[in-house]
């Protein structure tokens, strides 16, 4: 593990710093926080100060605590939210992978029709007949998620199902759960981890999306999408508070991407 | 002094200069005009990276670190790129060991011919396309008018070869690199390309550096021969010499694999343990097997012979379960065999077992080799903690491995020792009955012939029946008690191996028998004149 980081390029250990930095503050967004997550402080659109570092928002509650909330909430939704679509993804994809046959048939269209409507219209019509809240959001956005990733691990598997040692513990009479979890998916591990990464970012942006639209996370639970929405105004009078939580949502996406990228290229050269 | 080409205390190296990989360490040779030099080795040797010397050429990562190649009096180490790239395909040509995947698919034969006599303003198009067909005659490909006009995947394997060759001729060079031309073909087709190239070579002077493992090709191609090991030659010698009298032990080493037989090749008759009855198999409807009918004698190993496209390892599929047939039973001691794998119960799973042909992808690469054999031990024999660990350090035992391999990962053994660990991981499950599917295709000579005498030690020690399935004669005549000629899935001869390699009846087996290389230097020529006056005969 230490040589590990010892072998990565500054621009991985950036990342992998702001990541360490954001979730710290998320899991100990009570501790750090300045003020309550919803209480109102003061006036709307107070300037920045020393009692509060970057003003308040349209309702005179503290901008600077609510980022910090904002990133518990909006990392952790969106964290737990592509776990559950790798989870059910990658089973499924490699099951597709392993079975083949009317399965592997039925699982594609399925997939395949999920994938041909925009992924944003999708969310906003299911939202619209589950309603919005958040395990419904989490669940929505999991569903949609499946998709792309299911894709990635049956092509991905199919790879791995036609080689001798596959053929081998099938006949040792293995079971399915078996050859899933321990001949195919560590090698396609790296494959999957690298695709982790890069849909977490889409997914971290879809929920900022859908909470900007005002479907996503609920007021007054802060997130950092929403918070770009509330503040909007202020981009008029030329400050630039309200592009705090955006640049904040652009750092992390960027720092994610190049741990992705840095671990791509270790995989790819552990094959060669 | 070679005249052509001079290579001196060549030193080849890899990886970071502090501590380099040396792949090539101080090696000589020479080469006249009109001479070929076999260059012979086991993988690892170093010998196609001097072949790819010899042209002024290194891979990507490799680098001169020393010595001169000199061609025809100019020194080729440092020379600049596009000085080298105008001596490349005129003067010195390369054939590489795939030609399916060393030819462009998205173009025809004839064009690709043409690109380096233009290239190099030897001739134009025209001029290019006639001389091609002149050619493609002289290296005997079936219509040589129009072969040309076909693309890669419309021509046979051998074919693709030869017209490759045809194309390192296209500007008459004075140096062919052949690297291993015929080693992805049959027997039967090698004899063809193997002519054919030596042909060519005769009639236009060309020198070549010929790069093989297989001592019996090279004894057909080369004047001289060098025996090649660890980056550096061990010996070299006129062909004859080498042949008659092997200077090193290295070389004698070499030359005896091929002398391997087992010592209890009579075993006599045994009751069957697997009877095969009318099988026919079939992928989707194309029938692979077609009504097969034989047993595998109990104790002793049945080879099964044929050339690509046999059905042989379809048969093994078969066997295993893998493939249901369409038609036809197998019997195991009598009792019938249940043709699914997934109806199969515990006992027939661990008594059948398969060792396969590429040790790379037989074993799962991100598994320990204690994982790999633990699991069928406990799966197959149920034995838990203390008991399981001594079974596995057992298992590596009787492979003659290591112990201090078992919590290494695949990809740190070599080759021979993957196989090993393969072998390791059939016994593990206690059984009867081994499908070996090709085990020693894809290793060396001398790691092969490790392999096979352990092959044999384990089925007298341990009473095993193997079936074995391989194209190649040699090893069949090492290792088999009974042989089973495959042809198009049909058996085409059958019976014990004294009687098929000293009296076999059918003319495929005749021909299959007569193309398997010898060590003569005389083979080639007589095989070929049986070859002509058989296809008169017809």
């Amino acid at each position: 593990m230490k040589s590990l980081l010892k072998s990565a390029p500054p621009s991985a250990i950036f990342g992998m710093l702001v990541l360490v930095i954001v979730a710290i503050t998320g899991i100990f967004a009570p501790w750090i926080a300045p003020y309550g997550e919803t209480r109102v402080v003061g006036d709307a659109y107070m300037p920045w100060s020393a009692e509060h570092p970057l003003g308040t928002d349209n309702l005179g509650r503290d901008m600077l605590s609510r980022m910090i909330f904002g990133a518990r909430n909006t990392v952790g939704l969106a964290l737990l939210t592509t776990a559950i679509s790798f989870s059910v993804g990658a089973t499924l994809g490699m099951l597709a992978a392993l079975k083949g046959g009317w399965l592997d048939e039925v699982l594609s269209r399925l997939v395949d029709v999920l994938m041909a409507v925009p992924p944003l219209i999708l969310a906003l019509m299911l939202l619209a007949i589950v309603g919005p809240s958040i395990p419904n959001m989490v669940g929505v956005i999991a569903v949609i998620y499946v998709a792309p990733v299911y894709r990635l691990s049956r092509a991905a598997a199919m790879n791995v199902v036609g080689l001798d040692f596959v053929e081998a513990a099938k006949l040792r009479g293995e079971r399915t759960p078996w050859l899933l979890r321990r001949e195919i998916l560590p090698n396609i591990w790296s494959t999957l981890i690298a695709e982790f990464g890069v849909r977490f970012c889409f997914v971290f942006l879809f929920i900022a999306a859908l909470s900007f639209l005002g479907i996503g996370i609920q007021p007054p639970t802060a997130d950092w999408g929403s918070m770009v929405k509330e503040n909007a105004t202020l981009i008029s009078f030329g400050d630039i508070t309200p592009l705090i939580p955006a640049a904040a949502i652009a750092l992390l996406t960027v720092a994610i991407n190049l741990i992705v990228d840095w671990m791509l290229h270790r995989a790819s050269g552990l094959k060669s | 002094m070679g005249n052509l080409l001079n290579i001196r205390g060549l030193r080849l190296e890899a990886g970071s200069r502090a501590r380099p990989n040396v792949i090539i360490k101080g090696l000589d040779l020479e080469l006249d005009r009109g001479e070929v030099l076999g260059l012979v080795g086991e993988s690892g040797a170093g010998k196609s990276s001097a072949g790819l010397a010899a042209m002024g050429y290194v891979r990507d990562g490799v680098r001169f670190a020393g010595g001169s190649v000199e061609f025809d009096g100019t020194e080729l180490i440092g020379m600049g790129r596009g000085q080298l790239r105008r001596l490349h395909g005129k003067r010195i040509a390369y054939v590489a060991q795939s030609a399916a995947a060393s030819f462009n698919p998205a173009k025809t034969l004839i064009d690709q011919y043409t690109e380096a006599p233009r290239l190099h303003g030897v001739s134009g198009r025209a001029a290019a396309e006639q001389d091609a067909v002149a050619l493609y005659r002289q290296m005997q490909l079936p219509n040589p008018e129009e072969i040309g006009f076909r693309y890669p995947h419309q021509v046979s394997g051998g074919q693709l070869q030869r017209a490759m060759t045809a194309m390192a001729m296209a500007c008459r060079p004075d140096l062919i690199i052949f690297d291993e031309p015929t080693t992805a073909l049959d027997v039967t087709t090698q004899i063809e390309v193997l002519g054919a190239i030596r042909d060519i070579v005769e009639q236009y002077d060309t020198a070549a550096i010929y790069i093989t493992h297989d001592l019996a090709v090279v004894s057909q191609m080369a004047d001289r021969i060098c025996v090649m090991k660890d980056g550096a030659a061990v010996e070299t010698a006129p062909t004859k010499t080498m042949l008659d009298a092997p200077q090193e032990d290295y070389t004698r080493s070499l030359w005896a694999v091929r002398s391997f037989r087992r010592p209890d090749a009579e075993a006599g008759e045994a009751p069957a343990l697997i009877r095969c009855e009318g099988v026919s198999a079939a992928y989707g409807p194309m029938t692979v097997l077609d009504n097969l009918n034989f047993t595998f004698p109990r104790g002793q190993t049945t080879a099964v012979v044929g050339e690509s496209g046999s059905g042989k390892s379809t048969l093994a599929r078969v066997i295993a379960g893998l493939l249901p047939p369409v038609a036809g039973q197998f019997f195991w001691n009598d009792a019938p065999l249940e043709p699914q794998l997934a109806k199969r119960g515990a006992e027939t799973l661990r008594n059948i077992q398969m060792i396969y042909q590429s040790a790379d992808t037989s074993l799962n690469p991100r598994h320990s080799i204690r994982e790999i054999l633990a699991r069928p031990v406990r799966k197959f024999t149920g034995r838990r903690g203390q008991e399981l660990q001594a079974r596995v350090a057992e298992l590596m035992d009787l492979v003659d491995l290591d112990r201090a391999f078992l919590d290494r990962k695949p990809s740190e053994l070599s080759g021979g020792q993957k196989q090993r660990v393969g072998i390791a991981r059939a016994l593990a499950a206690e059984p009867e009955f081994i499908i070996c599917d090709e085990v020693t295709s894809a290793l060396d000579q001398l790691v092969a012939e490790g392999i096979l005498r352990l092959l044999v030690r384990l089925q007298t020690e341990l009473d095993l029946t193997f079936m074995f399935i391989t194209h190649d004669l040699a090893t069949v005549e090492a290792i088999a008690h009974k042989v089973i000629v495959l042809k198009n899935g049909q058996i085409v001869e059958q019976g014990g191996r004294d009687e098929i390699f000293g009296d076999p009846k059918q003319a495929y087996t005749k021909r299959l028998l007569t193309s398997v290389p010898q060590m003569d230097p005389e083979w080639l020529t007589e095989a070929r004149a049986r070859e002509r006056s058989l296809r008169e005969a017809q």
